[in-house]
Parts: structure tokens; C-alpha cells; sequence
């Protein structure tokens, strides 16, 4: 058991299956496709991002870097929370960006959302954490793998 | 409301204690978790009142968009100034579909677009013409000045307005980019401060040749991500003035930087208006090293996956101007194209060849002298975003070309080079 220590930005606790991304997630081309078909489960669309490609993320622990790609990123994960499509947590390795950071928030105030966010949780975490493993999350952003 | 950590004022505090109302609560609620989440201290003004919004296209499925924009319009709530917003999806007069793809943008993709655009013109969009990526392009003139600070969204033209104009706008998110113009407010943090648009990463360019701006862009991306890079070398093949030329070549370069990875400013060394200004002064000390030479450009261009049903079919459709084309490469494109239909014996283009541009840009060229010549080779003017065009899955089937690295991003469009694009547009090398 490896345990971390983030920034708990939406706080909460879970405990679920990790889905991991060694490199920055491109939120629309991960999203757009599951979306735009109204899939209730979010299959992984970047084809730039072979951890991610074909997997399912819905109901997920995303582990990743940060969030890349194009700026409507927050609207495309706030959609994701409106549609019960999302990762049920974020977990960043470093600090959350500014796309990420506004979905999260849009999720909070306009759709009352209870998507988990924690940052910073370190390159440490990254590199311990696989696709698969068990995560368990608590409100202060204690994150323990296994 | 004491949870909060920035420094509000007390008309601010006011705001958010709903003075104005619950909708101008929630959008300042919105405002202020976003800029706690990174530091801000405080709200700064907007000081270039036209803003850029990312969402142009009426996709059924963003529901909480048109939730959030009727709340707001219910509220009576409005930009300060204006706006103008990323392209409009579709343009089936210059954009043929066939009826069951028309059937998919109307009836599933964007179903809800003539709402929505009600819904922006209600909220304060510039005019009718305001559907751009290239907001910033003189003809559409939603141009910030040096130093100006903005509330945008569209990672292209957030990275241009930092980079080449030297405005201060962090790359935002949609409804934010709104948000900081309701409010006529913004976080200071990132991007805003002197600090933040130091560089991190010290890039230095060893190739033998001017580099594609889209593949340059992408390597940068790609290795430094979010972070800030100054960049060494490219002002020997651009030059140390900015002009259209160069600017449209840093617009492409751009567009790379920030949709193959998340770059919202780039210095470019004796070029751009800060590193002219600062020079490595720019550089932050711990600055990490990237050198790219020949090798290294041919590295990305070869990691780009084909996403084509069969890598080995011919192009059928090409999209350039992703983002939208300047007057000056929609013109060298005219030339181009002529160009090489002489030398293949071609009338006219050997596939559907489609050029988006900005509708105030359409309506320039519409007027100039190259307009006709562009038509007589067959190929397309249109203002869409390719992108929207390209999200209707039915469009696999086209194999899609295009010189544009953000499209290749996004959709199943394949990246070529603008000599290899225009060697297919021509028919080079295949009998007539």
C-alpha cells in the first residue's frame, strides 16, 4: 500500500478503479466522441494517447499529469458531470490546469455536481499507480493505492 | 462566503453575496473558486472589452450550456462590451454533405445551433460575421493591444493575443472566457503576471530549413506542454519584424503549441513584442533544454498515427485554414494551386479542396482579384470550423488531408506538409 498526499480542491471520499494517463490529457479528443454519440459511458477517443485509447473512464479514477488540448475543455467535462459520464475522480500528479480546473468548478456551482479533484499529488504517484489498481481518496486529498 | 481566499472588493463581495442578483452570484462564485484554485490574489479589470468565446457550435448535447446562457439572459445579464466566438459548424453551400450527413448535423450534432446563436446574440456577440477562430485578424479587428488584458478562450487565439500581441489572457476554459466578460473581472494569476510568462523551457531550433510552422508548433508542444518556452533560432528564418507573413506563419505555430499540448505563451527571440523588449531576461534560470533539429521534426512528424480506415487510400477532401486562413495565405495559396495545376495540365483541383477562413476575411478576398482565380481551380471558400465539420463520424469515409496539426488532433484528418498537400490538390504525379 503506497499512500500520497494532494490538494484536495473538490473534496470527498471514494474508492474505486484507477485508469492512469503518463502523459496530459487531451480533454475534447478523450471526450468528443462518446459525447457526441450520447454513449452513457465515456470510451477514450485520443488517438494521441495510447494509456487512454478504447478505455472506458466513466466512474473512473483518472490519474494524469494535467489536461491539454483545446479551451473548451471545462464545458466538455462540466457536460461530462451534467451526463453522469465522468470520471467520478481526478486525480493530478501536478498542479491542476486551467481548462481542468474550470470544468470542476462549473461542475460545483452550476450543476451541483460531486466530481473529486485533487492535485499535486507528485511524480511519485504517477509512476506508482497503474490502470487497474485500487484507489482509495479522502476529503483531505490522502490518496493510497492498493 | 468567508471560505474564500482572494481579496475581494467590497462592490465584489457585494456580488457575491447576490447585490445582483443569484445568476451574478454564481457567475462571480465561479470567477472567484476558479482564481482560489490558483492563487489569485485579486480581480483585475478587463481592459480589452471584446472578448473571444470558444463555443460557437449548437450541439445538442451541451445542455448545461443553454441552461447557464438562459439562466443568464432570464437574469438580464450581458458582456460588458462584445464578443466574438469560434466558427460557426456548417456550410452546406460551399461545404457539400450528403443527405444522411446533413441529417446527422441537423437532427443530432448541432440541433440546437440557430437556439444558440439567439442565445449569443441575446448575451452580446459582435455581429454576424463574428464567427472566427482569428478573431485577431485586421479584418475582423477584435485585435488587443500590447499589454491589454482579456478574458478569452480558443487556445489559437489566446497563444496569439500572449505571444505575438503580447496581451495578457490565461488560456480559459468555455463559460469562463463569458464569465470574465460579464463580470468585465478576471484572476490575476499565470499569464496575467510578469512572473508567469517567464519561460521555462529554452528551445533552440538546429534545422537546415525554415521548419513547418504546424510541425514546429507540435514538437513544442508536445515536450513542454503547458509551460513557457523562448524559443532560439526561428527569427533567422522569419526575420525580426512581425508582418502578415510572419504573424500568420506564428499563427499556425501556435495553434501547434497549444492543441498538442496546452502552450499559452511562446517568446520567440528577436521577434515577438516581450523577448524583443526582455530578451533572456525571459528565461527563467532552472529553464529546461529542447533542441530540435532535422531529425527531430521528421521524429513528431512520423509519430503522428493514420487514422485512416486504409493509410494507403488517396486523399479524398482537404481542409486548409485550420486556424482560419490569413488574407495573405489564402492569396499564396491561390497562386500556389494555379501554380501547380500548370505544371500537371490540370484544370482543376484532383479533390475536394476546402479553405476556412474568417467571414470578414471571406468578404475581403471575395473582393480582391484572386477570389475568381481560387473558384476557377475548384476549390472552396468557406468560414466553418473544420473541426465541427469533421466530429460527424460519417466523414471517416472521406480521408480527410490536411496541413493543419490541431485538425489532425482532433478528427481523422492526416497531416501533411503544405508542399505535399498541394503535390495531392494538384494531381501531381497521377495521369489526367
Amino acid at each position: 500500500m503506497k499512500t500520497f498526499q494532494g490538494r484536495a480542491l473538490t473534496g470527498g471520499a471514494w474508492k474505486g478503479e484507477a485508469i492512469v494517463s503518463r502523459q496530459g490529457v487531451n480533454t475534447l479528443a478523450t471526450f468528443q466522441k462518446s459525447a457526441l454519440m450520447k454513449a452513457k459511458e465515456v470510451v477514450a477517443a485520443d488517438q494521441n494517447n495510447p494509456d487512454l485509447y478504447g478505455k472506458v473512464i466513466t466512474g473512473k479514477a483518472l490519474c494524469l499529469p494535467q489536461t491539454i488540448g483545446s479551451t473548451t475543455g471545462g464545458l466538455v467535462i462540466q457536460t461530462g458531470c451534467y451526463m453522469k459520464a465522468h470520471p467520478a475522480v481526478f486525480l493530478f500528479s501536478e498542479h491542476i490546469d486551467s481548462l481542468a480546473a474550470s470544468g470542476i468548478v462549473l461542475a460545483r456551482v452550476w450543476e451541483n455536481s460531486d466530481v473529486i479533484a485533487v492535485d499535486q499529488l507528485g511524480q511519485d504517484f504517477l509512476d506508482a499507480v497503474k490502470t487497474g489498481d485500487t484507489v482509495e481518496v479522502q476529503d483531505d486529498g490522502t490518496v493510497t493505492i492498493g | 462566503m468567508a471560505e474564500y481566499k482572494m481579496r475581494l472588493t467590497g462592490e465584489q463581495q457585494a456580488i457575491l453575496d447576490g447585490a445582483q442578483g443569484e445568476t451574478m452570484a454564481k457567475v462571480m462564485k465561479t470567477v472567484v473558486m476558479f482564481g482560489d484554485i490558483f492563487g489569485a490574489k485579486r480581480l483585475v479589470p478587463v481592459t480589452h472589452k471584446s472578448g473571444h468565446l470558444v463555443t460557437s457550435f449548437g450541439i445538442g448535447l451541451l445542455k448545461p450550456l443553454y441552461k447557464t446562457m438562459d439562466e443568464l439572459i432570464d437574469a438580464g445579464i450581458k458582456v460588458q462590451g462584445d464578443f466574438t466566438v469560434d466558427p460557426r459548424p456548417i456550410d452546406y453551400k460551399n461545404v457539400k454533405c450528403s443527405p444522411l450527413e446533413k441529417l446527422l448535423f441537423n437532427k443530432l450534432l448541432y440541433s440546437r445551433q440557430n437556439d444558440y446563436e439567439q442565445q449569443l446574440q441575446k448575451v452580446g456577440i459582435k455581429n454576424k460575421n463574428g464567427f472566427t477562430c482569428a478573431c485577431y485578424l485586421p479584418e475582423v479587428g477584435n485585435t488587443p493591444k500590447e499589454g491589454n488584458i482579456l478574458s478569452w478562450a480558443e487556445s489559437s487565439a489566446v497563444v496569439f493575443a500572449n505571444s505575438v500581441l503580447g496581451a495578457r489572457c490565461n488560456r480559459n476554459s468555455g463559460m469562463l472566457d463569458l464569465f470574465g466578460s460579464v463580470l468585465g473581472l478576471v484572476p490575476e494569476f499565470g499569464l496575467l503576471t510578469d512572473e508567469g510568462r517567464k519561460a521555462s523551457w529554452r528551445v533552440t531550433l538546429k534545422t537546415t530549413r525554415k521548419p513547418t510552422a504546424q510541425v514546429l508548433g507540435s514538437a513544442i508542444g508536445m515536450r513542454v506542454m503547458e509551460a513557457v518556452p523562448y524559443v532560439f533560432g526561428l527569427d533567422e528564418y522569419l526575420g525580426t519584424e512581425l508582418n502578415d507573413e510572419t504573424m500568420a506563419y506564428l499563427k499556425d505555430f501556435g495553434a501547434a503549441t497549444a492543441s498538442n499540448g496546452a502552450v499559452g505563451l511562446y517568446h520567440i527571440n528577436n521577434l515577438t513584442p516581450e523577448a524583443k523588449r526582455l530578451g533572456e531576461e525571459l528565461i527563467r534560470p532552472d529553464a529546461k533544454e529542447y533542441i530540435i533539429d532535422d531529425a527531430e521534426l521528421e521524429r513528431v512528424m512520423q509519430s503522428y498515427p493514420v487514422m485512416w480506415k486504409n493509410p494507403a487510400a488517396k486523399p479524398g477532401m482537404c481542409f486548409i485554414g485550420c486556424p482560419h486562413a490569413s488574407f495573405g495565405q489564402l492569396k499564396e495559396w491561390t497562386e500556389n494551386i494555379e501554380s501547380g495545376l500548370r505544371d500537371t495540365g490540370r484544370k482543376a483541383v484532383s479533390i475536394t479542396t476546402i479553405f476556412t477562413t474568417a467571414p470578414d476575411v471571406a468578404e475581403a478576398f471575395r473582393q480582391s482579384e484572386y477570389y475568381p482565380r481560387l473558384m476557377a481551380t475548384g476549390a472552396k471558400l468557406t468560414s466553418i470550423c473544420p473541426l465541427m465539420y469533421t466530429n460527424n463520424p460519417l466523414t471517416k469515409k472521406h480521408n480527410i488531408a490536411t496541413n493543419s496539426n490541431k485538425l489532425r488532433t482532433y478528427s481523422a484528418s492526416r497531416f501533411y506538409e503544405d508542399a505535399d498537400l498541394l503535390g495531392i490538390i494538384v494531381g501531381k504525379g497521377e495521369r489526367k
